[in-house]
């Protein structure tokens, strides 16, 4: 009995995918397990198995094609069945071309927007009030193209405001990206999508804010030194995942998540940490980093950043933190502030490590400092919580012995 | 904060001024012994004495004249005018004399003289007894108009007015004397031509003055029911105006409508509307609108006086209007 292969759902947060190859052709048999095809995910490329046995009748989607969770992408059967009754039910390949289009409003590649122009079939003068013509020429409204609700059909505000609703709306079936003028639209990747998306879910309704905190990294550095001659292959950042770690097992109310009516409360501590890629960012977990040794965390970080670049991280890689860390230091960036990672509560941004001078009994030396940004859901935690956690975090790095 | 009249404010604002600077005196007609024709004297003359309270004869061009004199040596008048329709008698002392001094005597004397009396309509004083005048005396360089909506207002504004070293035109309104209002006791100063939004709303810009204000929130009150918030913007002072907290409230609204007691033609709201366009053209969603006195001599008949008087009605028609709201 023929049965359809439909696009599955490869990360919690997916709802499309994109098929890079297929690894089988029409034709030729399958069995379970074996891979189909590479899908790209808004996260990872991963590789799609056949969940039953058979031959290949069809292909229904192309290499390139993005496809919606649940749609047809092949169909697999015996040598000789029909398949027209499934293939017509299947529906056609249909987000396939539709790439979305960054720009909210199609732009006229002409003239700018006139301010008043002459409708050549109706000889109909187009009006319009002041600002309806400078939100109009703002946000590239055409128009020409607007009935106006205004007396004698003057377009006014809220006609552009609807037109503009109109076109985000329609967006996602706009034409593909063509080059106007001097801008280069580039087409979104599943995972800038994806960040586009999440940061926005994070940003507009979780409550920020912001603690910084300036470490006196002297110790650390000196332990790291030691710990670098004796060829430990350890980083900075192992220890301040693995400090940062030891402090929320001590202040569990920053490790926690905003549940609509309550609190949850992680006693377990997995450490997400944002890793930068070509195209975008991903943040491998590493799980109960309280419990695990200094060089178990390097070695287990150093192995996911490695396959986090090729991609080849698998979903529970890379899910489940209950609290992150962005390191922007080795990029030189003295501080900055970071965007929370939904559900989580709270996000680490780390700056450079960075020789200062410092006035010590009344003299001047040269010291190491470290800022640290913690960004705080305030609906979870109060900013004397995040404070007394930022606090045990910054004795620890200055004490690199009281870790652990 | 103790809740007076506009007339008690003004009167404070008088008996301070009188008991701070003895250069301030009080002329005009029966404002000593009749304590003034709306009682906004009241006391003074029994407080100050009549060398400092001048009952005068029926003579607004001798009065105001003497006032100007008076001014020039280096006193502070405060010049009643019984209402001010009968200021038209005073208007080349008021206009060549007083507004022009100054600048004719290259700045040798100062004017510091108030002018103040009521004015608008109030229940059929017919044709010759109900004008609004403010927009012929701000028409001038030189003047300074003020017309003030709300006890504390009145009070902060007639002190300002009284220090201030310009002829100062003090509009007041007949029918505001008896309206109440909180008025903190002793020294206080409203600058003039400072602007105050009595109302914050996000939909319109209501510009309106002196007992228009009233009218404007009834009307945002009606308009509120229906979902719609007004700005409400009182001037104070429409001469010199100011300009910046009206025009940034029509940037923030797109809309504007200016409500004026007075006749259209040639009105404060003319200067307005023209201030706007040409400084918050680009944030119109509409032109701007004005409610104004109807284009013609008061009339004595209480139906058609109140047709030709701006109502909350015609304010929150006139905001539909410009909301584009049939």
């Amino acid at each position: 009995m023929a049965s359809r292969v439909v696009m599955p759902k490869l990360s919690d947060t997916m709802e499309e995918g994109k098929i890079l190859r297929w690894l089988k052709q029409e034709g030729d048999k399958v069995e379970t397990g074996q891979t189909l095809a590479e899908v790209e995910t808004d996260k990872a490329t991963v590789e799609m198995e056949a969940y039953t046995n058979g031959v290949i009748r069809k292909l229904v989607a192309s290499p390139g094609d993005t496809i919606k969770i649940g749609a047809t992408i092949a169909v697999i059967g015996s040598p000789d069945e029909d398949i027209s009754a499934l293939l017509e039910s299947a529906a056609p390949p249909p987000a396939a071309q539709a790439r979305p289009v960054p720009t909210a409003m199609p732009i006229r590649a002409t003239a700018p927007p006139q301010v008043v122009s002459h409708d050549a079939a109706t000889n109909r003068a187009l009006r319009a009030s002041p600002l309806a013509l400078r939100m109009a020429a703002e946000a590239g409204v055409d128009l020409n193209a607007l009935q106006g609700s205004g007396p004698q059909g003057r377009v006014i505000k809220r006609d552009i405001e609807a037109a503009i609703a109109k076109a985000s709306a329609s967006q996602a079936s706009a034409a593909p990206a063509q080059p106007v003028g001097d801008v280069q639209e580039i087409v979104l990747s599943s995972m800038r999508r994806t960040i586009a998306k999440r940061l926005v879910q994070s940003k507009a309704p979780v409550p920020h804010f912001y603690l910084t905190v300036d470490v006196a990294a002297d110790r650390l550095w000196d332990a790291y030194r030691a710990l670098r001659e004796e060829n430990y292959p350890i980083s900075l950042n192992d220890v301040i995942i693995k400090a940062s770690a030891s402090a929320l097992k001590r202040h569990p109310e920053v490790n926690a998540s905003f549940a609509g009516d309550h609190v949850k409360q992680y006693s377990r501590v997995h450490i997400g940490l944002a890793v930068a890629l070509e195209d975008g960012l991903i943040t491998p977990v590493i799980r109960d980093a309280d419990s695990k040794s200094l060089a178990d965390i390097a070695e287990e970080v150093r192995e996911l950043v490695d396959r986090a670049r090729n991609r080849r991280l698998q979903p529970h890689e890379y899910t489940g933190a209950t609290f992150s860390i962005s390191n922007l230091g080795m990029m030189g960036i003295e501080e900055f502030s970071a965007i929370i990672n939904p559900p989580e509560a709270a996000i680490l941004a780390v700056g450079a490590l960075r020789e200062v001078p410092v006035v010590e009994g009344g003299q001047v030396k040269i010291g190491r400092r470290m800022k640290m940004t913690l960004s705080v859901d305030h609906r979870v935690a109060d900013g004397a919580q995040g404070a007394r956690f930022l606090a045990t975090l910054k004795r620890m790095l200055e004490n690199p012995l009281l870790i652990g | 904060m103790p809740l007076i009249t506009y007339r008690d404010a003004l009167n404070q604002a008088l008996r301070e001024e009188m008991q701070r600077d003895p250069k301030v005196f009080l002329m005009g007609e029966e404002v000593g012994v009749y304590q003034g024709a709306y009682k906004v004297s009241r006391g003074l003359l029994q407080e100050f004495g009549d060398r400092r309270v001048i009952d005068t004869p029926i003579t607004e061009e001798g009065f105001t004249g003497v006032g100007v004199g008076a001014a020039m040596v280096g006193l502070r008048p405060v010049i009643e005018m019984m209402t001010w329709n009968f200021s038209m008698l005073a208007m080349d002392q008021i206009i060549n004399s007083a507004a022009k001094m100054l600048y004719m005597s290259g700045g040798q004397f100062r004017i510091p003289i108030v002018l103040r009396g009521p004015g608008g309509a109030a229940h059929q004083l017919a044709a010759q007894h109900s004008q609004s005048l403010e927009s012929w005396f701000a028409h001038v360089p030189g003047l300074k108009v003020v017309a003030p909506s709300t006890p504390y207002d009145a009070k902060g504004l007639l002190k300002a007015a009284i220090r201030d070293d310009d002829p100062v035109i003090f509009c007041e309104g007949e029918t505001l004397y008896g309206s109440k209002g909180e008025v903190p006791d002793g020294d206080y100063v409203v600058p003039i031509g400072v602007a105050d939004v009595k109302r914050e709303g996000t939909d319109v810009t209501i510009v309106a003055w002196s007992k228009m204000v009233s009218v404007a929130v009834k009307a945002a009150d009606t308009l509120a029911a229906e979902g719609i918030s007004c700005e409400i913007i009182d001037p104070r002072t429409l001469r010199p105006l100011d300009e910046a907290p009206i025009i940034a409230s029509v940037q923030k609204t797109n809309r504007c409508v200016v409500v004026e007691e007075g006749w259209e033609y040639s009105g404060i709201g003319a200067q307005l509307a023209y201030l706007i366009h040409r400084d918050a053209f680009s944030d119109l969603d509409a032109p701007v609108t004005r409610v104004t006195g109807a284009d013609v001599p008061m009339p004595y008949a209480k139906n058609l006086e109140h047709l030709a008087t701006p109502s909350a009605a015609r304010v929150v028609e006139a905001v539909k209007q410009v909301l584009y709201i049939d």
